[in-house]
């Protein structure tokens, strides 16, 4: 039985041409996934830059299309330059803290637990960060409510007046948990805790045992090793995680809405300049700080290995 | 040219990858019912010769012949030609059966059919119970023989094997190579053979190919490329062989041609001993003895410079022949000097 | 980024320290502790605070949510979107990644990082992109707005997936097939397809979880439409009956919960999991 008959039907021959064609055959796989993606997503991205150098006319209130820098003159005030500290003091502390929570439980992960735990803690890890955020958050303001459980623990821990002068630290504290910049700061920390451990856990697991075995056979001691052996080789993964936590603090407008105090993060502001006020220039360049802050944090990131190891 | 049927023409075939010539013009025949190898080492174009076959690659330049018919631009689907692969490529999620039955399923053969074709099959290949396991319960030996059955069952006019028996130990690989053999002379397909064992190369072909850096250095029945290598590469890498070249050649054969001699072919004596009429002969000291079990190998420091390789068989009671240092005489005929051809 | 289960890396073996026990166990605690409260709270009897502890327990929350026309409406479209928005990325991201897998051409990294700037770049500069997009293209927000904004997030989530599971399998296997006959499309039916299946699915489910989630690009690319997200939002921001939004978060929690378990055993045995994350 020879193999010369089954030539005739189209698809047959469909499909022979493209594999004599390799680069049209490549052509015709990329083409649906590039256009979708370059059209819609960076052709808004680009839109949106666009808008940027619009600018709003006072009495009209209508958006003049023409080019000029007046908008990136009006993001740069004071009263603007306050949301973006505030909004990058808040990002930086959310990330200093995820690492130094999802360190010991990545580490645990990693060099500690069984088979079998790994798993279960992976899991454990994981079902949160895909799980819904807004119930995440939810979660969090009846736990802080006025009213709820943390008060409740408090009382019946005779610690109220600890809760009491927490809540009266200047700046961060507030009338109560759920209004307060310490309130923003758990709930910030609690949603990305989970994009903080797994880069560490992927890092800490491209340690190979082997180094850790000979630096105890080179006489130093287990502190010794994890400060000179383990940190350096994982702290890559603590940068790929911090990329997650920095940036997602930056560009969120919801969890500073639901909980803390009415003073206006980024993200804040960028929804409210779009939506009420109609300002899509000024939103517009409000979105590029925070991404030419992670553009600039990328190139350092990267310098620190931490590519290699998302 | 020849009436006998030619079921492998090339023809000035060439490819390139970039600035690599992996295959270089080569031509060649292969008639139908050989077995037929091509041996080299990694990276001479044996592969890609059998992946130009297959239709894996498509040549740059020349022409390929399968049973007469040209296959440039005919894609792997078209050609009467099956592949044994050296990884095996045994499809994961299949059964053993349904692995063998896959080319019967695509051309559309009925089930009853499909299913005593393979059963048939996997008989040839002393499998008949395996055949609802799935690959990652076989052993490599096993897996090799599903992929035999495979190619097969589907009755091509040319079977390709790249280095299928590369992956087993030693004993597997030679009862293997007898169990290929006789299979082939059973089925009487030509069988076209990649490997970078001589050894292999030498116990299963009708007729081989030497194949260096894109080109073939030599074609011809395994004794004929042993006796006769054609140039100092084929000499060097089938089998083991003193070459000798500029004054070594001169010193020994009396003329500037260089020449190879086999390590078993030469004679050790004492360094007293006469020498036949005829013969070529040389003196020099032991200077290591290999023990191979079969055979002891003895690297003798010529008196006048250069070394020579002898091998020994151990057919009286395992002591050596000669002891490291010792002095000895080396001779063999002149006759069994393997000529090369040109400057090697 | 996934561990694998077999790391040659990383375990020490042996006992750990009670002090990193601890703080191991805090830190996994803080993050499921909350989720156990919102379950608790679907229970309580007051529905105008968020007292602690509970006035009394009942279950009557849960036929009244089953009442409320809004949060059915809701659901209904979040499912329907979800979907919708999964196909989409489950055929581009597997052409995608078919494409990187296969060929070394100019731009492959900048290919990867394309499929990911929707995921990583916060979700209001994507939502306000799309949203102002839209406006300019004169496209009027609906359904399909919804779903173009989903797809394109979760196209990187099966791409992650699928081009992991490539990475993993033999391209002899595609040769061996064409060698016994099969063409590009048999040979795709036959052997690849089998092949990336439980990637492919696995991707999947985590596009749908992650799709049912969203909240901030929907919020910028939905007209009138409401899905249960952005139901939940506006509950947080003006609560009605508390504990009914309980409810709909325990829902939420089991929907995405399975999914997400689904993935992990499909992909558990093969050591990757999840590409990259949100």
């Amino acid at each position: 039985m020879t193999l010369a008959a089954v030539r005739g039907p189209l698809v047959h021959r469909m499909s022979s041409a493209l594999y004599l064609h390799p680069r049209l055959f490549l052509l015709l796989l990329l083409a649906p996934p590039l256009l979708w993606l370059g059209i819609i997503y960076l052709g808004s991205l680009l839109a949106l830059l666009l808008q940027s150098f619009f600018y709003i006319d006072d009495f009209s209130g209508n958006i003049i299309r023409e080019f000029s820098m007046a908008t990136y003159g009006q993001l740069f005030t004071m009263a603007n330059a306050d949301v973006f500290i505030r909004t990058a003091t808040m990002a930086a502390a959310v990330t200093i803290a995820a690492a130094l929570i999802a360190f010991p439980v990545a580490y645990y992960m990693v060099r500690h637990a069984s088979m079998r735990m790994k798993a279960v803690l992976y899991l454990a890890v994981m079902l949160p960060l895909w799980s819904s955020y807004l119930v995440r958050v939810y979660a969090w303001k009846l736990i802080l409510a006025k009213e709820g459980i943390v008060t409740w623990f408090a009382q019946q821990l005779h610690l109220t007046w600890l809760l009491d002068a927490v809540l009266s630290i200047p700046v961060i504290g507030g009338p109560s948990l759920s209004t307060s910049y310490i309130g923003s700061f758990l709930v910030f920390l609690y949603i990305w805790l989970p994009f903080m451990i797994l880069p560490i856990v992927a890092a800490l697991e491209r340690v190979p045992s082997s180094l850790t075995e000979a630096s105890a056979d080179l006489g130093a001691t287990p502190r010794e090793t994890f400060r000179k052996v383990i940190l350096p080789l994982a702290f890559p993964g603590v940068v790929a995680g911090s990329i997650f936590t920095f940036s997602l603090t930056l560009g969120d407008y919801i969890i500073p809405g639901i909980i803390g105090n009415s003073r206006p993060f980024i993200g804040q502001a960028v929804y409210q300049l779009q939506g009420t006020a109609g300002n899509i220039p000024l939103a517009a360049a409000f979105t590029v700080v925070p991404v030419a802050i992670m553009a600039i944090y990328l190139l350092v990131a990267r310098r620190y290995g931490a590519f290699d190891a998302l | 040219m020849q009436q006998k049927k030619t079921a492998v023409r090339f023809d000035g075939v060439a490819r390139h990858f970039g600035e690599v010539r992996a295959v270089d013009d080569v031509s060649f025949e292969i008639g139908d019912g050989e077995f037929f190898s091509m041996l080299g080492p990694s990276g001479s174009g044996k592969t890609t010769c059998l992946r130009l076959i297959a239709g894996f690659e498509q040549p740059d330049a020349g022409h390929i012949a399968v049973h007469g018919v040209n296959v440039e631009g005919v894609p792997p689907y078209e050609r009467d030609v099956n592949t044994v692969f050296q990884d095996y490529a045994l499809f994961p999620h299949m059964t053993v059966s349904e692995n063998v039955e896959y080319g019967l399923m695509i051309r559309k053969v009925a089930p009853a059919e499909r299913r005593r074709r393979s059963r048939e099959m996997l008989a040839l290949v002393k499998l008949e119970a395996m055949g609802e396991r799935k690959p990652n319960q076989l052993s490599g030996g096993q897996r090799q023989r599903v992929a035999l059955a495979r190619a097969l069952i589907n009755r091509p006019g040319v079977l390709l094997l790249d280095e299928p028996l590369g992956a087993l130990d030693l004993k597997l690989r030679e009862q293997m190579q007898e169990e290929l053999k006789s299979l082939q002379r059973q089925v009487g397909i030509t069988f076209v053979y990649v490997t970078h064992d001589q050894n292999e190369a030498l116990a299963m072909s009708d007729r081989l190919a030497v194949f260096n850096h894109g080109r073939i250095e030599q074609i011809g029945a395994p004794a004929e490329i042993y006796e006769h290598p054609a140039t100092a590469f084929v000499a060097g890498f089938v089998g083991v062989s003193n070459i000798c070249e500029g004054g070594l050649a001169q010193r020994l054969s009396g003329n500037a041609q260089p020449f190879a001699i086999r390590p078993e072919k030469i004679t050790m004596t004492a360094a007293n001993e006469p020498v036949p009429e005829g013969w070529l002969s040389v003196t020099g000291q032991v200077r290591a003895v290999t023990y191979h079990g079969a055979t002891t190998r003895y690297a003798v420091a010529l008196d006048d410079g250069g070394e020579l390789a002898v091998m020994r068989q151990n057919d009286s009671g395992g002591r050596p022949a000669a002891a490291a240092g010792e002095s000895v005489r080396l001779a063999w005929p002149r006759a069994l000097n393997q000529l090369l051809g040109g400057a090697a | 980024m996934g561990p694998s289960m077999r790391s040659e890396g990383g375990r020490a073996g042996g006992k750990a320290g009670l002090p990193l026990k601890l703080a191991a166990a805090a830190g996994v605690l803080f993050l499921h502790v909350p989720l156990f409260f919102i379950i608790l709270y679907a229970f309580s009897t007051d529905d105008k605070s968020f007292v602690f502890p509970l006035p009394g327990l009942t279950t009557r929350w849960f036929a009244v949510a089953w009442e409320r026309e809004d949060i059915r409406a809701a659901l209904s479209l979040s499912l329907q979107v979800a979907t919708i928005s999964t196909l989409l990325a489950m055929i581009l991201g597997t052409l995608a990644a078919a494409a990187v897998w296969r060929s070394r051409f100019f731009g492959r990294e900048a290919i990867s990082l394309l499929l990911i700037l929707p995921i990583a770049l916060p979700g209001i500069i994507t939502g306000i992109s799309l949203r102002s997009a839209f406006n300019l293209a004169g496209i009027p927000f609906s359904f399909w707005t919804i779903v173009i904004g989903h797809a394109t997030f979760c196209i990187v989530v099966v791409y992650n997936n699928v081009l992991a599971r490539f990475r993993r399998s033999s391209p002899a296997l595609i040769e061996a097939s064409m060698d016994l006959g099969a063409n590009g499309f048999q040979t795709f039916r036959y052997v690849v397809l089998p092949g990336i299946a439980t990637a492919l699915l696995a991707g999947g489910m985590l596009a749908f979880a992650l799709s049912f989630d969203e909240v901030i690009v929907t919020t910028f690319t939905a007209g009138q439409q409401t899905t249960l997200p952005i139901w939940m939002l506006s509950e947080l921001v003006r609560p009605r009956q508390r504990p009914v939004t309980n409810v709909v978060a325990v829902f939420v929690i089991a929907v995405t919960f399975i999914p997400i378990l689904l993935a992990f055993y499909l992909t558990r045995d093969t050591h990757e999991v999840a590409g990259s994350g949100k």
